[in-house]
C-alpha cells in the first residue's frame, strides 16, 4: 500500500497493534459464520508494513473481499463442532499526520453545505455523491428533532461546518460521562442522549446523529488509539479496546482532504494517534467481528487490544491470550 | 329482471367529477364486453344464484383459502373474500396494459442493475441519492452483485387504477416479493367453474402459461453444474405470514418445495436444503420473505428468520434468489416521478403508462406544492419500512394537518405527496348482508387491478388477468383486503384462440415418476412425527374423559367402582388437572361470590366437584395436559405441514379449533362436553382414515405413523402398568372401561362373547398381534417402519424396543392363573415390570429419533458481536 505523496513528508508514528477476541461458547457450536472487519483499509495517510490474522480452530472455509464501503472483509465459516473461537489480528502500521493545519473557520458554512447537498435535478459533484452515502439514517444513527435540538447552539446560521463540529464535539465531551457500564453494543442512540453516558461507540453515534440530523454527511470511523500508561507504569498488554470516532464532510477548493476526523470521546482531532481500520455509516457496517452461531449458550467475548509504539514491540514474547491458548492449533488466514 | 338487477346501479356519485364505470358507458349503456355476463345474471334465478354462491363459499372454506390479518380479533385465519362477478377487460384494451406493464418491469430491472452496479443514474442526476442511500431497502452488502442471468426483478407487480377519463395509471410498484398471483389463480379456478359456459364462450385467456414461465425462467437461470437438475425452493417466513396460504398453494402448484429459513443452510458458498437424507444443494430460491430478513450475518442481525451466509453464496453466484436481494428499493413511491426520465435515459423510450402524479418533497418546488395542497393529497413516507402511516389529506383535522406539515418541512426528503385517485367503479354481486334491499342486485365499487409480469429469456411476460380488488363500501376510494375489501377474478378476453394449457395436471416426466421424496425437509419430518403423536394423544385424552363423564353419570356396568379407579389413573397419567388446582380456583371463586352475596353457599356435592374437574381437564388452556392443549399442539404441528395435507385432511383437524374456542368462552355443560368429545373422536377416526388412505407413503408418512404408534404404545402401556400396580390385585372390577379406552371392545366381543375378564383382556391388549390396539402390534409396526426407513437412513435405533418386546413375549399367560382360579400377585408384578420396560424403551426410541433427525432444526442461530 503506497502512501499518498502529500503525506510522505509529514511526521508519522508507527504502531504495532494486536487485537484478540476470544469466544468461550459454553457448549458445542455446530455451525458458525463470521464476518471480520479486522484488516486496515487503504487510506492516503496510513501505510501498512505488515499484517496477519490467526484463527483457531481452523475455519472450514474462508473468503476475502471488499464491502460496500470499500473496507476489506474476511468471511470465515466453521461446520466442525467447536466450543471456543480465538481470533488474533496483528498489524504493523504507520500513520502520517493528517489533522487540519488550517483554521477550522476556513471551511464551508454548514448551512451552505446542507443546501449544496439538496437534490438539484442535475448531476451532483462526484465527491458530494460519495458523501451522501453518509447523510441518512442507518441502523444505529437516527435522524430526529432531539438531535437537532441538542446541537442547535453549535449550528448557528453561517457558521463554518468544521467550527460547528468542533463545538459539538466539545459539548459532547463536556456533558457526557465515559461509563463502560452504562451501555451495550446495541444501546439506541436516543437512550445515550437521555443517559448522557456511554463509551466511544455511543459518542460517535451521537455525534453522527447530530450532524446528519442537520444535513451534514459524517462517517463512523473504526480503529485503534494509542493510550499512554500512567506515568511510571509499564504498558499493560491487552488493556486497550478498539476505538470509534467520526469524520465530517467539509468539501473545499484548496485540494485538501474533504473529510476531517473528530474524536468526541477525547475532544481532539485525530492526527497520528488514531489508526483507521474501516469506515461506514455506523458500528453495524464495520463491527470488527459479527457472526451467527448455532448451538453454544449465550456468552460475551473477551476482547483484548494492545496498541504500542512499534519500537517497543519485541516479536518474541507472546501476548497474554496467545500464551493461554498456546496449545491450540493456529491458522493464518491473511499473511 | 335486468331492471331490478341494476336498480341500485350505480350509486349516485359523491365525487366532484363523474367516475369511470367499467360496466356502463357515459350514456348508461352496458359496455359490450360485460353484456353476456349481465344477461346471464338476469336469467339466473335467486335460487340458482344462492346455490352457486354456496358452492363458492364451500370451495374457499374447503381449500383453506385464507388471508391472515395480524391482530384480527376473530382469529388469525380469515377466509379470503371473493366476489362472484369477474372483472372483464376487452382484448384491445388489455394489449395496451400488457405492453405498458412489461415495459415498466424492464425499466425497473435496468434501474436495479444500475443502482447495485455503476450507479450512473445517481452520478448523472436522474435519481436523487436520498431515494437510494436514504432507504433501508437499499442493501449495501448487495452492492456489486450481478445475479445469474443478469436479472434482478424476476417477478413484478403493478397496482393499477383507472381515472375518470378512462386511462389506466400505475398507483404502486411491487418489486420486493409481489404477492397475490396465487390468489389470482385460485380465484380463476373458482370463478371459471361458477360460469363455465360464459368462460368458454367469451374466450377468456388462460393464466397457466404465466406460471409455467416462472418455472422455466428460474430453471433456465439456475446456476447448475454439469448435469445437475435445477433444485428450486419457495422460501416462506412461515405460517404466520398474512399470505402463507398463497405460499403453500404456489409451492404445490409450481412444484417447488416450501421451505423456511432454518430449513436451509450455507456451507462455504453453497446453499443446501436440510433433508431427512442429508444436505441437498439448492440452486434457486423463490423468496416470499422480505430481503432484509434473508441473511442475519450481513443484513438485519436482529432476526432469526434468515439463512446466515446467503449473501455470500449469492455473491459467489452459486444461487439465484428471486427477486434479487435489494429489489425492494424500487417499491418507494417517491421514485415514480423519476421513472419517465430513467426510461428515456436507459431505454430511449417514453413510459407507456403514467404513474399517479407524485411529488417527492426532497425537491423544493415539490415540497411547496405539497404543503399548499395538503388537503387534496395523500402523504406517504418516501422510505417504506420506516414506519410512516399513509395520511389522507382530506381526513386531517387542523392539528394533525399542522403536525404533518411540520414534519414534511423538517425532513422533506422523507415524504412524498400523491394525487388522490378517483378509481373506476366495477360491478359486484350483493347478497344483501348490509342492506336487505340490495340482495340479488349488482352494486358499484371502486376497483383496482394488480397485474403481474415475469422475466423470461425473451423479455417480460405479463399474466393475462391479475388480482382485481374492490373497496368494502360504496363511494370508498381506498381499497384494502385488510379493511374489508373483496377480490375478483380478472377476465381478459382473447382476440384469437385461447391457450388452453394448465399446470394442474402437468404431464409427468420420468423424473417425476421416480420422485422418492428425498426432498423431505427435516422440519417437515419433525412436524409430521409430532402430528402423529399429538393427534393420537388427543384421541386418548378425549376417550379417557368421555369414559369418566359417562361413569360419572351412572353409565357402564359398575360406575361405583370404576369411577374412583379412573380418577386415580387420571392422576397417574397426568390427563386430569390436579385436585389442588381446581380447589384453588373454586375457592377464589367462592371468595368472590361471598363478597357479592350475603347468602351462605354450601360446598358443592362431590359429583359436582368431580364434574368440574373433568370439564377443566377438557378445556383449561393453562393445564398442559388438557385436551384443549393437546388439540392446540396437534393443530400447530399440522400448520407446519399444511401443504402436505389434503384440504379435507387439514379442514378436519382445523374443525376442532372453533368449537374449542366456543367452549372456553361460555360456561361448559356436561352435555356440551359430551357432544364435543364425540366430535373429537369422529375427527380423530377421520384423521386416521386420511392418513392411511390419502397420504403418499413416503418417509415423512412413515414418521407420522411411527409417531402415532409410539404415542399409543406409551399411553396404553402406562395405563396397564398403573392398573396392574394400583388396582388389579384388589380383586375384579368391571373391565369394560379398559376395553373402551383401548378401543378394543368390538374385538373382545367378537373373540370371547362374554363379560370381560382380566386374563383374556390382557391377552387381547398386550399380546394379540392381530389387534391393532395391542401393545405388541404397536411395537411390531414401529419396528417394521423404522426398518423400512433404515433403507435410506442408517442406524435406526430399534434394538431397545425389540429386546423389551422379546422379553415381554417370554411371559406366559398360563403362568398367571393360580390354583384358586385367581391370579398370582407375582405374575402381576412381572408383567407390570415388563410393560414398564417396554414403555421406557419406546420413550427412549422417540428421544433418539428426535436427537438424530430433528434437533438441528429447532436450533435457532444467535448473533455474536465482537468490538
Amino acid at each position: 500500500m503506497e502512501i499518498a505523496m502529500n503525506y510522505a513528508n509529514k511526521p508519522s508514528a508507527r504502531y504495532h497493534v494486536i487485537h484478540e477476541t476470544h469466544y468461550d461458547y459454553g457448549g458445542m457450536v455446530s455451525l458458525s459464520h463470521q464476518m471480520l472487519h479486522l484488516s486496515p483499509r487503504a487510506c492516503p495517510w496510513q501505510q501498512v508494513h505488515a499484517q496477519n490474522c490467526q484463527v483457531s480452530p481452523s475455519p472450514d472455509w474462508q473468503r476475502d473481499s471488499l464491502d460496500g464501503f470499500g473496507n476489506p472483509v474476511h468471511w470465515i465459516g466453521f461446520e466442525t463442532p467447536h466450543d471456543q473461537l480465538w481470533i488474533k489480528a496483528e498489524m504493523d502500521i504507520e500513520v502520517f499526520a493528517h489533522a487540519p493545519t488550517f483554521p477550522l473557520a476556513n471551511s464551508i458554512a454548514w448551512d451552505a453545505l446542507q443546501k449544496r447537498l439538496c437534490y438539484q435535478g442535475k448531476a451532483p459533484l462526484p465527491e458530494d455523491l460519495e458523501a451522501k452515502q453518509f447523510l441518512f439514517e442507518s441502523t444505529f444513527v437516527r435522524i430526529k428533532h432531539d438531535f437537532c435540538d441538542f446541537g442547535a447552539d453549535c449550528f448557528t446560521p453561517g457558521r463554518p461546518v468544521l467550527e460547528a463540529a468542533q463545538l459539538l464535539m466539545g459539548k459532547i465531551f463536556n456533558e457526557f460521562t465515559f461509563d463502560p457500564e452504562a451501555t451495550t453494543v446495541s444501546t439506541p442512540v436516543l437512550e445515550v442522549l437521555e443517559k448522557k453516558r456511554g463509551v466511544c461507540q455511543d459518542f460517535a453515534h451521537l455525534m453522527l446523529a447530530c450532524l446528519r440530523s442537520q444535513g451534514i454527511p459524517a462517517r463512523y470511523m473504526s480503529g485503534y488509539l494509542l493510550t499512554e500508561p500512567p506515568p511510571g507504569q509499564k504498558r499493560l498488554i491487552g488493556a486497550d479496546a478498539s476505538h470509534a470516532w467520526v469524520a465530517i464532510y467539509a468539501p473545499n477548493e484548496e485540494g485538501r482532504e474533504n473529510w476531517v476526523e473528530f474524536d468526541p470521546t477525547n475532544n481532539l482531532l485525530p492526527d497520528t494517534q488514531h489508526t483507521t481500520l474501516s469506515w461506514g455509516r455506523d458500528f453495524n457496517d464495520v463491527s470488527p467481528l459479527r457472526g451467527i452461531i448455532l448451538g453454544g449458550s449465550a456468552h460475551e467475548p473477551e476482547v483484548a487490544v494492545t496498541v504500542m509504539p512499534h519500537d517497543e514491540w519485541h516479536p518474541t514474547p507472546q501476548s497474554m491470550r496467545q500464551a493461554k491458548l498456546s496449545s491450540t492449533k493456529e491458522n493464518n488466514i491473511h499473511g | 329482471m335486468l331492471k331490478t338487477l341494476l336498480s341500485q346501479y350505480p350509486a349516485p356519485d359523491t365525487a366532484s367529477a363523474p367516475l369511470y364505470h367499467e360496466l356502463l358507458t357515459a350514456t348508461g349503456e352496458i359496455r359490450p364486453h360485460w353484456a353476456p355476463l349481465i344477461k346471464q345474471l338476469a336469467h339466473t334465478s335467486h335460487n340458482q344464484m344462492r346455490q352457486q354462491l354456496e358452492f363458492l363459499d364451500r370451495r374457499i372454506q374447503e381449500n383453506g383459502v385464507t388471508y391472515n390479518v395480524y391482530a384480527d380479533p376473530t382469529g388469525s385465519d380469515r377466509p379470503w373474500s371473493l366476489d362472484p362477478l369477474p372483472f372483464i377487460l376487452p382484448a384491445d384494451e388489455w394489449a395496451k396494459v400488457e405492453q405498458a406493464v412489461a415495459q415498466r418491469a424492464k425499466v425497473i430491472n435496468a434501474t436495479l442493475a444500475d443502482l447495485y452496479g455503476p450507479q450512473k443514474l445517481l452520478s448523472e442526476g436522474l435519481i436523487p441519492p436520498a431515494l437510494v442511500y436514504g432507504q433501508h431497502g437499499f442493501l449495501w452488502p448487495c452492492r456489486g452483485i450481478t445475479p445469474p442471468g443478469g436479472h434482478f426483478l424476476h417477478i413484478y407487480a403493478a397496482d393499477l387504477a383507472r381515472s375518470p377519463d378512462g386511462r389506466w395509471w400505475v398507483i404502486a410498484d411491487r418489486t420486493q416479493a409481489p404477492s397475490g398471483a396465487g390468489y389470482a389463480l385460485e380465484n380463476r379456478l373458482a370463478i371459471s367453474r361458477l360460469f363455465p359456459e360464459l368462460f368458454r364462450d367469451q374466450g377468456v385467456q388462460h393464466v397457466a402459461y404465466f406460471f409455467r414461465a416462472i418455472q422455466e425462467s428460474l430453471a433456465a437461470w439456475a446456476p447448475i453444474e454439469g448435469d445437475e437438475q435445477p433444485h428450486i425452493v419457495l422460501l416462506t417466513p412461515g405460517p404466520y405470514n398474512e399470505t402463507y396460504f398463497e405460499h403453500a398453494y404456489l409451492s404445490r402448484y409450481l412444484g417447488f418445495p416450501l421451505v423456511e429459513g432454518q430449513d436451509l443452510t450455507v456451507r462455504g458458498d453453497t446453499v443446501y436444503l436440510k433433508t431427512l437424507t442429508g444436505l441437498k444443494r439448492v440452486h434457486v430460491i423463490l423468496r416470499r420473505q422480505n430481503d432484509d430478513y434473508c441473511d442475519p450475518l450481513e443484513l438485519r442481525g436482529d432476526s432469526a428468520l434468515g439463512v446466515p451466509g446467503l449473501v455470500q453464496a449469492i455473491r459467489a453466484k452459486r444461487v439465484l434468489v428471486s427477486n434479487a436481494l435489494g429489489s425492494g428499493v424500487m417499491g418507494s413511491g417517491a421514485l415514480m416521478g423519476f421513472l419517465p426520465g430513467i426510461s428515456q435515459h436507459l431505454l430511449g423510450e417514453d413510459l407507456l403508462m403514467p404513474s399517479v402524479a407524485t411529488w417527492w418533497c426532497g425537491e423544493k418546488p415539490a415540497l411547496d406544492y405539497a404543503l399548499s395542497h395538503v388537503d387534496e393529497l395523500v402523504i406517504k413516507g418516501a422510505f417504506p419500512g420506516q414506519g410512516f402511516e399513509t395520511v389522507f389529506g382530506c381526513n386531517l383535522d387542523a392539528e394533525s394537518r399542522k403536525d404533518i406539515m411540520q414534519r414534511m418541512q423538517a425532513r422533506p426528503h422523507a415524504y412524498l405527496a400523491q394525487e388522490m385517485v378517483a378509481p373506476s367503479q366495477a360491478p359486484i354481486w350483493s347478497r344483501g348482508q348490509n342492506n336487505p334491499h340490495d340482495a340479488h342486485r349488482v352494486l358499484a365499487r371502486s376497483v383496482g387491478l394488480r397485474v403481474y409480469a415475469v422475466a423470461t429469456p425473451n423479455g417480460y411476460l405479463v399474466m393475462p388477468g391479475g388480482l382485481a380488488r374492490v373497496a368494502g363500501k360504496s363511494n370508498e376510494a381506498f381499497i384494502s383486503m385488510q379493511r374489508g375489501g373483496m377480490s375478483k377474478d380478472t377476465w381478459v378476453l382473447a382476440e384469437g384462440a385461447v391457450d388452453l394449457s394448465t399446470l394442474l395436471k402437468p404431464s409427468l416426466t420420468v423424473k417425476d415418476l421416480v420422485y422418492s421424496g428425498s426432498n423431505l425437509t427435516s422440519r417437515v419430518v419433525e412436524s409430521l412425527f409430532w402430528l402423529g403423536r399429538y393427534s393420537e394423544r388427543f384421541d386418548n385424552t378425549a376417550r379417557f374423559l368421555r369414559i369418566c363423564l359417562h361413569r360419572l353419570n351412572g353409565g357402564g356396568n359398575d360406575p361405583a367402582t370404576e369411577l374412583p379407579l379412573l380418577l386415580t389413573l387420571g392422576d397417574a397419567l397426568e390427563v386430569l388437572i390436579p385436585v389442588e388446582k381446581v380447589h384453588e380456583k373454586e375457592k377464589n371463586k367462592e371468595k368472590a361470590l361471598a363478597k357479592t352475596s350475603s347468602l351462605h353457599t354450601a360446598p358443592p356435592p362431590v359429583e359436582q366437584r368431580i364434574q368440574n374437574r373433568l370439564l377443566k381437564s377438557l378445556y383449561d388452556p393453562e393445564f398442559s395436559g388438557s385436551l384443549a392443549a393437546d388439540i392446540r399442539r396437534a393443530v400447530w404441528s399440522a400448520t407446519q405441514v399444511k401443504e402436505r395435507l389434503s384440504t379435507d385432511h387439514w379442514h378436519s383437524i382445523n374443525s376442532l379449533q372453533r368449537p374449542l374456542q366456543g367452549l372456553q368462552k361460555t360456561g361448559l355443560t356436561t352435555r356440551d362436553a359430551q357432544t364435543f368429545l364425540d366430535q373429537v373422536m369422529a375427527v380423530s377416526s377421520s384423521l386416521n382414515g386420511f392418513t392411511m388412505d390419502n397420504m403418499t407413503r413416503d418417509d415423512g408418512w412413515r414418521f407420522l405413523v411411527v409417531g402415532r404408534r409410539i404415542e399409543r404404545l406409551v399411553f396404553l402401556g402406562s395405563v396397564l402398568v398403573h392398573y396392574l400396580t394400583l388396582a388389579a390385585k384388589q380383586g375384579q372390577t368391571s373391565l369394560e372401561w379398559l376395553l373402551e379406552l383401548s378401543d378394543s371392545i368390538i374385538t373382545y366381543r367378537s373373540r370371547y362373547s362374554r363379560r370381560p375378564e382380566l386374563l383374556s383382556t390382557l391377552a387381547l391388549l398386550v399380546f394379540d398381534p392381530d389387534n391393532p390396539h395391542s401393545l405388541v402390534f404397536q411395537s411390531q409396526v414401529i419396528q417394521r417402519y423404522l426398518t423400512r426407513l433404515g433403507r435410506v437412513l442408517v442406524d435406526m435405533p430399534t434394538d431397545g424396543l425389540r429386546i423389551a418386546e422379546e422379553k415381554l413375549l417370554t411371559l406366559e399367560l398360563a403362568r398367571f392363573e393360580a390354583r384358586d382360579g385367581k391370579i398370582s400377585p407375582k405374575a402381576y408384578d412381572d408383567l407390570a415390570a415388563s410393560l414398564a420396560e417396554l414403555v421406557q424403551a419406546c420413550q427412549t426410541l422417540s428421544n433418539q429419533l428426535a436427537m438424530r433427525y430433528f434437533t438441528h432444526v429447532s436450533d435457532i442461530g444467535r448473533q455474536t458481536l465482537g468490538t
